[in-house]
């Protein structure tokens, strides 16, 4: 891990996955600095592992500011800068987000937490292996990492936990010291085995995946976007290649979705594609109701070769013309009708 | 998701997708739900002298269950006379679609646009 992202094996914590580093990074932190100060940053579009995380914080007495990203999903290092307090102790911002793909400055917002004398954490476990990490020079103070988001094990992840200058946080799991105390419990040795070599083919081959993947996206960003109405969602220039977030206006994204079972499609983020709530990051983002409903986001990976863009690409067209021959608001917008301007009738 | 067999039939092979005219007297539009929400549909349904249903047609922008919903009832209130389409219940479409809880909400939505259709033809013709 020394050279896949610049830490010292000693600043390695090993958990069950990003969503426990995600907890005891940020409660552990807050936690052992609460006589510093209550005030924790984040922003609207991290994962629930953070959110749910920073909500617990709050139950507990807590201050949290959600950071709105700008229209292209981004949270600006000066957003940052305006919200510390005297009071602030952690902030945590995700290195890219899951939904958007958008790949944030972390080494300008973490010169500016380094500064300010704030502890700086940040979920990678969308960038490890998608995007170069160095802790280093990025002044992170903790970082979350996941094995299967890189091709690894289910159930392995670890934190990155900064010695210098030292960074001290409380432990959640109590018991044989494990893990300089930080996190008890035996470690799962063939797990962390599983993670390392993931790690490692995962940074290794980066370079070549990035520019292959990015050429990916290209070919499939091109093959759908002269039909009407569609738009990309995100930073067209800051983001990582493998997640593609296209907006079909008209097409109800789910209905989309039934079309494409095949393809590694979701609408919203997976984890709350049960819920019938639009996505909360296309929200945040100024998406109306109606735009996040008619999203869903591409991934493309280490197995995505050209012929499978070519097929995505033809099922998509298919699915969004049969579908918009069956939307009465495609109808309406071809008739001139301003949707903005009906009455709905709400249910 | 895990989609029923029926669901997946009307989504992919609906039946009645269409437009009736509107400005028809013989013809009733009832178009609910919202774009925000996720599901709009209009369903319409034209009506001979004796107030027998001849054809109804629909649009739908929402999930497969949603199309599936409206897609079905077009089916069902065809030859039927005003009063039994209005009769048709939610739980009648969920049934027969087998959609799960999560889903029940759009055979509520083609309750609710049946017999917005059915008012609307009936205020038109003052029967």
């Amino acid at each position: 891990m020394r050279d896949l992202i610049g830490a010292d094996p000693r600043e390695i914590v090993w958990t069950s996955g990003a969503t426990e580093a995600n907890n005891l990074g940020i409660k552990g932190c807050a936690h052992f600095n609460q006589r510093k100060g209550k005030h924790i940053i984040t922003s609207r579009i991290e994962h629930k592992a953070v959110l749910d995380t920073c909500r617990q914080l709050e139950r507990e007495g807590f201050e949290v500011t959600y950071l709105d990203p700008d229209s292209h999903g981004l949270i600006q290092p000066e957003m940052v800068a305006d919200a510390i307090r005297e009071d602030t102790t952690v902030v945590s911002i995700m290195h890219v987000n899951n939904e958007l793909g958008t790949l944030n400055d972390i080494a300008a917002i973490g010169k500016i937490c380094r500064e300010r004398k704030v502890f700086f954490h940040v979920d990678a476990a969308q960038s490890a292996g998608k995007t170069p990490i160095d802790v280093e020079a990025m002044n992170v103070d903790m970082m979350s990492f996941s094995a299967h988001k890189i091709y690894g094990p289910k159930g392995i992840g670890a934190l990155f936990v900064r010695r210098k200058p030292r960074v001290r946080i409380e432990a959640q799991m109590h018991g044989g010291g494990h893990e300089r105390g930080m996190r008890s419990g035996t470690l799962p040795t063939h797990q962390i085995v599983g993670m390392g070599e993931a790690f490692k083919l995962g940074f290794e081959n980066l370079p070549a995946e990035s520019a292959r993947i990015d050429a990916l996206r290209t070919r499939l960003w091109e093959g759908v976007s002269d039909m009407d109405e569609v738009y990309l969602n995100g930073s067209p220039d800051q983001h990582v290649p493998g997640i593609v977030n296209i907006s079909f206006a008209f097409v109800e994204g789910e209905s989309l979705i039934m079309a494409l079972r095949d393809l590694a499609v979701s609408s919203g983020s997976a984890c709350t594609s049960a819920s019938l709530e639009p996505s909360y990051v296309l929200r945040a983002l100024g998406l109306n109701d109606e735009m996040a409903h008619s999203s869903i986001r591409f991934s493309i990976g280490r197995y995505t070769n050209e012929q499978d863009i070519d097929k995505a690409i033809a099922k998509v067209r298919l699915a969004v013309e049969k579908l918009r021959e069956l939307s009465p608001l495609w109808d309406m917008f071809q008739d001139g009708v301003d949707l903005s301007t009906v009455e709905w009738a709400a249910h | 998701m895990a989609y029923s067999e029926k669901v997946i039939d009307h989504y992919e092979n609906p039946r009645n997708v269409g437009k009736l005219d509107d400005n028809s007297k013989n013809v009733g539009t009832g178009m609910v739900g919202a774009p925000a929400c996720g599901d709009v549909m209009r369903l319409q349904i034209r009506v001979n002298d004796d107030g027998i249903i001849e054809d109804a047609k629909f649009k739908t922008f929402g999930c497969g269950s949603a199309i599936a919903s409206s897609s079905l009832l077009t089916e069902w209130v065809k030859g039927r006379t005003l009063d039994d389409a209005a009769q048709i219940r939610n739980t009648e479409i969920a049934e027969e679609l087998g959609l799960p809880p999560v889903k029940i909400h759009c055979s509520v939505l083609a309750e609710d646009a049946i017999k917005a259709a059915v008012r609307d033809v009936r205020e038109k013709q003052g029967r």
